[in-house]
């Protein structure tokens, strides 16, 4: 049996390879994290760092021809190489997604009620007509959609997009999961309506014991909703742990870079913050730390060797040179 | 803008809007198209009952010229030829029904099938529709009905083979389209079977260029099918087929009002359809429509 402070997922050592002509290319690799029940773990990264991928793997929703290995586990069960059947029988029901764009995840040619009825119902095929067309009304409530009943029978285009994420909101959480991953749930939507996302968010959380994967760029967004917090970069994980003691005292140059660029409203400086270079690609990935050749701490061993996890109590990193205290920007008086 | 896009707030009212917004002359063609082609269907349901002749038997002499008693004249036989065309109606429609129903069903399936699953169903499937339309339309639909032998069954079974690969094309299309939108993603990660998500999610996505087609192409089909029977490996006499007429009125070419009753019909209910298929396709199509 698993107690209530057990992780809910557990990714260890995810890998993920995508064949080509010339060799493989290795889009993720040594990946971990965990979610306990009821917690938010904040998944951060640029673009093309694996955020999206990993999480993809994780719904076994990557193309066949991407090759998948490590442990994906859910509540103790191993996801990877699960067959199809079983596999879709936790998506929708246990664990549950949202997608950036709301304009787009919902179906243009269905009424939003038999959206929601439907993701019931895939699940429940027992339910009578009224008990779904309740339970959607239901589930519109509890995201906030005023006068549900009469929304029930609308289309998507007759919904704003914060409306609409909402919606997107109200169908992942109709089977009551146990996960919900959010990519990039808000980056669609101006900044009061995020806000009243971040807010329904958060109740799910504290109502339904929901955990909750968000997977964002957006560090203020994580800063209000997440426990925990992994930093990917280029495929590997920089520095992850508490979120408390990953902000207020980041390990990883990487992780100080990304704090030091979000603008604070009391910084004196005119310039905006920016880490120098760009990510490296897929077809040329450095030798040795992935960070090394924009780092302003690299020493000649980062060219060289892989560097190890450090662990600092509430949060880990992976830099030869975590320990020392370096001159880095962010941390402590960033936020 | 004009007040009607400002009152289109409703979801009923938008389509109404959306036309009667472009309701200037360039419509003009569009009703006429649509009041034709509703005649057209009027006439073919109602023509026994106030029909003046049958249209099979005699009704008069010989080779009359058009005259207030047989406003289209006589035919070699004695028969009415405005009788005869108005009736050539229920065949044309019906067999450009029948093979439009059927080839968008078959071929919309196979086109769906094969862009949602890919792989070698899809190459398999749409070589062997590349296949069927290597031929030029009217050669294929000749062997096949000539093989098939006469009559009008196997007309339309002809004209199907020859027509199910367009809408497999366009349908496949359609679906490569419409598979990558997050909706479809959403319903996967649902856990809908691919089947739901394949006739739930994607495919009624994907029917307005079908549907402009179709229009497009009863035309067509008429005419393929009149230009089968007037080559006799249609419709037989005495059937009062247009292309059958035609050929009818082939043989005694002095008489060319035998010949025109069935040509006029075929001229306008094709162009009507055309006409209704431009309209159609201005009304679904963003980009092919004029600015306002």
């Amino acid at each position: 049996m698993t107690d209530a402070r057990s992780n809910i997922l557990d990714v260890r050592g995810l890998r993920i390879a995508i064949p080509g002509r010339d060799g493989e290319r290795v889009a993720v690799s040594n990946v971990d994290f965990e979610v306990a029940r009821g917690e938010v773990l904040g998944l951060v990264g640029e673009s093309g760092s694996g955020k999206s991928l990993s999480m993809l793997a994780v719904m076994g929703l990557l193309p066949r021809n991407m090759q998948v290995t490590g442990s994906v586990r859910f509540d103790g069960q191993e996801l990877l190489g699960l067959p199809a059947r079983q596999m879709r029988s936790i998506r929708g029901g246990r664990i549950a997604m949202v997608f950036q764009d709301p304009m787009t995840a919902l179906n243009p040619v269905m009424t939003v009620g038999a959206q929601i009825a439907e993701a019931i119902r895939l699940h429940n095929p027992s339910l009578s007509r009224r008990a779904l067309r309740a339970r959607a009304v239901g589930l519109l409530e509890l995201v906030s959609i005023p006068m549900p009943e009469q929304r029930f029978d609308q289309y998507p285009h007759e919904f704003s997009g914060g409306m609409r994420q909402r919606v997107v909101i109200a169908i992942a959480v109709a089977n009551d999961p146990e996960l919900l991953i959010a990519d990039e749930p808000t980056t669609a939507l101006d900044v009061t309506i995020q806000a009243q996302i971040v807010e329904i968010f958060d109740r799910l959380r504290r109502e339904k014991g929901l955990a909750i994967v968000l997977i964002t760029h957006d560090l203020g967004l994580v800063a209000g909703l997440a426990d925990r917090i992994t930093i990917l970069y280029s495929g590997r994980v920089a520095e992850r742990g508490a979120i408390e003691a990953v902000f207020r005292r980041p390990r990883h140059p990487y992780t100080a870079g990304l704090l030091a660029a979000v603008p604070s409203i009391d910084s004196t400086s005119e310039r905006l913050h920016a880490i120098d270079g760009t990510p490296p690609s897929l077809a040329a990935r450095p030798s040795g730390c992935q960070f090394h050749p924009r780092c302003a701490f690299a020493l000649p061993v980062c060219a060289e060797r892989d560097p190890d996890f450090q662990w600092f109590g509430q949060s880990m990193a992976a830099c030869h040179r975590a320990a020392e205290a370096l001159p880095m920007a962010g941390g402590d008086d960033g936020r | 803008m004009s007040a009607h896009t400002i009152l289109a707030i409703g979801p009923g009212r938008r389509l109404y809007s959306r036309f009667a917004n472009r309701l200037s002359w360039r419509s003009a063609p569009v009703i006429l198209g649509a009041v034709i082609i509703l005649g057209a269907i009027i006439i073919a349901i109602s023509i026994p009952w106030w029909s003046p002749y049958d249209p099979i038997a005699l009704a008069g002499r010989r080779l009359q010229p058009p005259s207030w008693g047989h406003w289209c004249g006589t035919d070699a036989l004695g028969r009415d030829v405005l009788v005869r065309t108005l009736y050539g109606t229920r065949y044309s429609l019906t067999i450009a029904a029948l093979v439009l129903a059927a080839g968008v069903s078959i071929g919309s399936l196979v086109g769906a099938v094969a862009g949602f699953i890919g792989g070698l169903l899809d190459s398999t499937l749409m070589r062997l529709a590349d296949i069927t339309l290597s031929f030029p339309p009217i050669l294929l639909a000749m062997a096949i009905a000539a093989s098939l032998g006469p009559g009008l069954v196997h007309t339309a079974i002809a004209l199907i083979i020859v027509w199910w690969p367009i809408y497999a094309r366009l349908m496949r299309a359609q679906v490569l389209n419409v598979k990558g939108l997050d909706h479809v993603d959403a319903a996967v990660v649902a856990g809908a079977l691919p089947s739901r998500i394949l006739f739930k999610h994607i495919v009624p996505l994907c029917w307005s260029p079908i549907l402009v087609n179709m229009t497009m192409d009863v035309g067509q089909v008429i005419l393929l099918a009149s230009g089968l029977s007037f080559i006799g490996l249609g419709a037989q006499p005495p059937t009062p087929e247009w292309g059958q007429m035609i050929a009818e009125g082939a043989s005694s070419f002095y008489s060319w009002w035998i010949a025109m009753g069935p040509g006029l019909a075929i001229f306008l209910v094709s162009l009507s359809f055309n006409f209704l298929g431009d309209g159609l396709r201005d009304l679904f199509d963003p980009r092919s429509r004029a600015s306002t």
